[in-house]
């Protein structure tokens, strides 16, 4: 629901980090606990880069499976569909989440000015 | 521009030959010049870099702030005009009311004796659904936080976005009404696990209501087994006060 505006803070880190070169790929991790739907993030992307320099620039998406750790019993799992933040061994809830709340880039890959050659 | 290649799905793209392919396909031998540069940069950097400073704001004023989430007519401006009524003369409060469009809210909730001012999201690009720190950032100046003890962020109804930003605040509450059905803490966990505090609004309307409220708190429990409970009807008043006892051991 609000990809619009997460699409602009990508922009903005995309266009800092490339520095005046030709973006191809915007590569973003997004866990899943962030209400991200990544159908809508590419979507949007193309409303936000349209008629900019980052014009035919992709964003390819890697989810990570939420997975907590039962802080009593160790136990550590993936969170699954249905959330329970308790651990599935022990029952206990003191649990912290270990895996499930990136919201990141993690790389760009540039168009070709300036590399190899 | 031959380092460009076209992939059976018909997207076309670049990229070098050492950081392999995320598309499973082979292209051994094949020589590009693309570039990768790693990043790893957190996407709500900014926002959060904003969120500390207003929070560094808040307390060099010595205000504390709590934003205050809900569903679209849980009973947030409600408890809000029964909050202000019943701590008037006690705490200075401060609001920060956000909406989509309209000033509605802002206007039931003044003349009660707080600073209010009023956040419209509907300038940007459709409406934005929720606050972010910038946004409450361009609120402060039009509060007078130095004769403030307490400042109470109405966030945009929505139990999705909000939960994703933080905005500067020192405890996250939600209200949550029993109209809205047991399991809304199953279909929106990340919302229900921000909070510290879940205000259950219109207890009063429990006996017209085929509501489990044992079914709702197990529910709750699974996804935030640390949250606190209150039971309240902002409507009639009763529970109120706990809530207000609540924001008072904030100071």
């Amino acid at each position: 629901m609000h990809e619009l505006s997460i699409c602009s803070s990508i922009a903005d880190i995309a266009r800092r980090r490339a520095d005046g070169r030709t973006i191809s790929v915007i590569n973003v991790r997004v866990g899943q606990l962030r209400q991200i739907v990544p159908d809508t993030l590419v979507y949007c992307w193309t409303l936000i880069s349209e008629e900019t320099p980052l014009a035919g620039s992709r964003i390819v998406v890697e989810s990570v499976p939420a997975r907590i750790r039962c802080r009593s019993c160790e136990h550590t799992a993936d969170l699954g569909d249905l959330p329970s933040f308790a651990c599935a061994a022990c029952g206990g809830i003191d649990v912290e989440i270990v895996a499930g709340e990136e919201f990141l880039i993690t790389s760009l890959e540039l168009a070709d000015e300036g590399a190899g050659s | 521009m031959g380092r460009f290649h076209r992939h059976d799905d018909g997207t076309v793209h670049a990229h070098d030959d050492e950081d392999g392919h995320a598309h499973g396909e082979d292209h051994s031998g094949y020589q590009t010049g693309a570039e990768r540069v790693e990043v790893l940069e957190r996407i709500f950097g900014e926002n959060d870099k904003t969120a500390a400073a207003n929070r560094a704001a808040f307390a060099a004023s010595g205000v504390r702030a709590v934003n205050l989430m809900s569903s679209p007519g849980a009973g947030k401006t409600t408890l809000l005009r029964e909050t202000l009524s019943r701590l008037a003369g006690q705490v200075r409060i401060g609001i920060i009311e956000g909406d989509i469009e309209t000033s509605l809210d802002a206007d039931r909730l003044a003349g009660l004796g707080a600073a209010v001012t009023l956040i419209n999201t509907g300038n940007g690009f459709g409406g934005e659904c929720h606050l972010d720190a910038p946004m409450v950032a361009s609120a402060l100046p039009r509060l007078p936080l130095a004769q403030l003890d307490l400042v109470l962020i109405e966030n945009v109804g929505n139990l999705v976005c909000p939960a994703e930003f933080d905005v500067g605040q020192d405890a996250r509450a939600m209200v949550y009404a029993i109209t809205e059905g047991e399991e809304k803490p199953l279909k929106y966990p990340v919302m229900f696990r921000s909070c510290e505090l879940v205000v259950v609004n219109k207890m009063d309307l429990l006996p017209y209501l085929d509501f489990d409220l044992d079914a709702f708190a197990g529910n709750l429990r699974k996804v935030n087994p640390a949250a606190e409970v209150l039971y309240v009807s902002a409507r009639t008043g009763e529970g109120v006060g706990a809530w207000c006892d609540w924001l008072r051991a904030r100071l």
